[in-house]
């Protein structure tokens, strides 16, 4: 019992332990129940780099992935999500360091004998086999008695919906029926990890918020942990328990979802996950958590942690959604600027203030407000609460 | 550039004058042949039938032509798949050595392979110094000698389609496989090799119809023992003056590699659909 509910991590409930130590066994007798959890793996990088000649594409990367977690990585094209999935796959010899899956090295483990679920960017669905036999396979590789087979496929092609494609050939199939067929055979035999590698790119805006959903679901359903590759970062967010986010082969900062919006490890975080304002602060000090320092003729002030100013460039950062036009509050910082431009863009007003020090503070503003209406040029003051902030460092010239 | 368009026209206007007079007219008489000589009727086709000595030259045909395209095949699979998925070192190797051979003549080709089977051969005469084999091996001047000359010529034209098929293979499809746990072999019969059926067709079918009409290297390297269809119909034509029976045979394996040519090209569109 203790070791089942060690592998269940994060749903360590009792109930769903026994519900899923029944249907083991009844599966075993061939009459599995319809939905199955499945036993998650941790997986660990310690120090893991990879280079290809000189170009060092994964720098020393230490990550811990939870069992059951749903882990994205994300970053820019070329940032080595791929490869840090390939090396995680076993497709890829890692140059350095090691792979832990629940504590126990794999790194010189084939692919084929890891026994994690992959989803390939493109899907590489056997062409010349139809849905059914697609998702068989890596049952049929296992061994697993025909009829169990015919079963278990049967019932993961009900759940991904293609029941009535199941005897097509990917070529007859739509892109988004496509990715199913290609996460049901990733899923069918049970793997402790499922590696995703961008499988929504392909796809267009409608489809791929109904299949977020639908995989959001399968991950709620399987337990199964997630290792799941995006550049969107609005796909990041909602899906993730955690978001891992990669620059030029450099992990950057792995955090939920909430944490590394509202509170980013560095610039490029905070610069990469939707839009930010930076405002560099002179003379800059810090008393009791805060710091406060000067922008032109405005003292500005932002929540700071203890030893983090110690003599580099502070950078105020705040979101545009935190920023209105009006009059300081009593916790407010404020400063004065000239609208200098304003884009229309459905609900909200995109509005750029132009301040004397030369920086430009984007903010937007319901379509409908007093601000909105304001017309290029006028002057006007920009305001938000000093806890909305936070103090970041440039670490362009780092 | 209307202009040099023209003179490019009226430079090639010849060529389909040319085809007709080289190929078509020819076919005509010929097929005309095979019904009136030596008297007018299907009798030339009944022969090819029944008389037991054209049965015997046709069925031994078929054979060859049968193990040639399954041996050279096989063989052409395993270059090609080192030359598209070996290290780049290998790949020059095989590059040479693919390519090579089509700058040598075909009769250079069959005398060297006489050179080396031939009683008193390279092979036999080492095989017999080592002490391997008393007697030498018949290796030439038979059956086999032919399908060792074929084979060797075949092979690079079976190398080339099929190559093109396996370069057009995802390599992440093989790759997916290896995740979901296929180990090389199973991965191999199971992926790879039926993704690549059309190539495989495609190379059996042009291996096939080249080996139906070989003449030069089966009548080296058989030294006449093993006659060919090609051969035979030589023999009717300038030794037994039977144009009607040889011209007969002549439309019997031209309507067979038109049925095997339009084989090919739906194979070939097939390929495209899968690829
Ligand atoms: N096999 C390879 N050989 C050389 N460079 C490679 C290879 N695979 C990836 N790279 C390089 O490594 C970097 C990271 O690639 P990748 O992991 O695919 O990025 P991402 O998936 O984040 O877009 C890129 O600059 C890419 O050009
Ligand atoms: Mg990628």
């Amino acid at each position: 019992m203790n070791r089942f509910q060690l592998n269940y991590a994060n749903y360590s409930i009792v109930v769903n332990s026994v519900f899923n130590l029944s249907s083991r066994k009844n599966r075993k007798g061939g009459v599995g129940l319809a939905p199955q959890r499945h036993r998650a793996s941790q997986l660990s990088a310690i120090g893991l780099g990879k280079s290809f000649g000189n170009f060092e594409a994964l720098r020393s990367l230490d990550l811990t992935i939870a069992a059951g977690e749903f882990l994205t990585l994300l970053g820019p094209s070329g940032s080595g999500k791929t490869t840090f999935l390939m090396a995680l796959a076993g497709f890829l010899k890692p140059s350095r360091g090691r792979l832990e899956e629940d504590g126990v090295d794999i790194t010189d483990r084939p692919a084929d004998k890891r026994n994690f679920g992959m989803v390939f960017q493109g899907y590489a669905l056997f062409p010349h086999l139809s849905v059914t036999d697609n998702v068989a396979f890596p049952l049929k590789v296992r061994k697993v008695p025909a009829a169990e087979i015919k079963k278990r496929v049967g019932d993961m092609i009900e759940r991904v919906g293609l029941s009535a494609h199941a005897h097509k050939r990917p070529a007859q199939l739509s892109g988004g029926q496509q990715q199913r067929v290609a996460l049901a055979r990733a899923l069918v035999f049970e793997p402790g990890v499922l590696l995703l590698d961008e499988p929504f790119s392909a796809l267009d805006k409608n489809l791929r918020e109904g299949l977020q959903a639908e995989m959001k679901r399968v991950h709620r359903e399987t337990g199964t942990t997630f290792v799941f590759v995006t550049h969107d970062q609005s796909e990041a967010l909602a899906l993730s328990d955690r978001i891992a986010i990669f620059n030029h082969g450099q992990l950057m900062q792995a955090a939920e979802p909430r944490a590394i919006y509202t509170r980013p490890d560095n610039r490029f975080v905070a610069e990469f996950l939707g839009r930010i304002n930076l405002l560099p602060l002179e003379g800059c000090s810090a008393i009791d958590g805060r710091a406060t320092g000067r922008l032109g003729e405005a003292t500005l002030s932002a929540p700071t942690g203890a030893a983090a100013l110690a003599g580099r460039q502070s950078l105020l950062a705040v979101r545009p959604e935190h920023l209105r036009i009006g009059a300081a509050g009593a916790d407010d910082n404020s400063v004065a600027g000239v609208i200098a431009d304003k884009i229309f863009n459905g609900a909200e007003m995109s509005l750029q203030v132009a301040l004397a020090t030369g920086q430009r503070l984007l903010l937007s503003v319901p379509d409908n407000s007093a601000a909105a209406a304001l017309a290029v040029g006028a002057e006007t003051k920009v305001c938000w609460p000093v806890e909305s902030g936070f103090i970041l460092h440039d670490d362009r010239n780092a | 550039m209307t202009r040099s368009w023209m003179r490019y026209a009226i430079l090639l206007a010849p060529l389909p004058l040319f085809l007709v007079a080289s190929y078509v007219l020819p076919f005509f008489v010929v097929a005309k042949w095979s019904v009136t000589d030596p008297e007018p009727g299907l009798g030339q086709y009944i022969r090819i039938f029944t008389d037991p000595t054209v049965q015997v030259v046709l069925i031994r045909t078929l054979r060859i032509c049968v193990i040639v395209t399954l041996v050279s095949v096989t063989l052409a699979y395993a270059i090609a798949y080192n030359w598209v998925f070996g290290p780049p070192k290998r790949q020059r190797l095989i590059e040479y050595c693919v390519l090579i051979p089509f700058w040598i003549s075909v009769l250079i080709r069959a005398f060297g392979w006489l050179i080396l089977l031939r009683n008193n051969g390279i092979i036999n005469e080492s095989l017999m110094s080592v002490g391997v084999i008393k007697e030498p091996l018949a290796l030439v001047r038979n059956e086999l000698g032919s399908i060792i000359g074929m084979t060797h010529f075949l092979i690079p034209f079976a190398v080339f389609p099929l190559a093109s098929a396996l370069r057009q293979v995802d390599p992440r499809v093989p790759q997916a496989a290896s995740g979901l746990g296929a180990g090389r072999m199973r991965i191999f019969w199971t992926v790879t090799l039926p993704m690549t059926m059309p190539g495989v067709l495609g190379a059996s079918i042009i291996v096939f119809v080249f080996a139906l009409g070989f003449f030069i290297t089966p009548a080296i390297l058989s030294g006449g023992r093993s006659v060919m269809v090609a051969e035979f119909i030589y023999l009717q034509l300038f030794q037994t003056v039977n144009w009607g029976l040889a011209a007969a045979i002549s439309v019997v394996l031209l309507v067979i590699v038109a049925a095997l040519g339009a084989l090919l090209h739906k194979v070939a569109r097939l390929d495209k659909l899968v690829g």
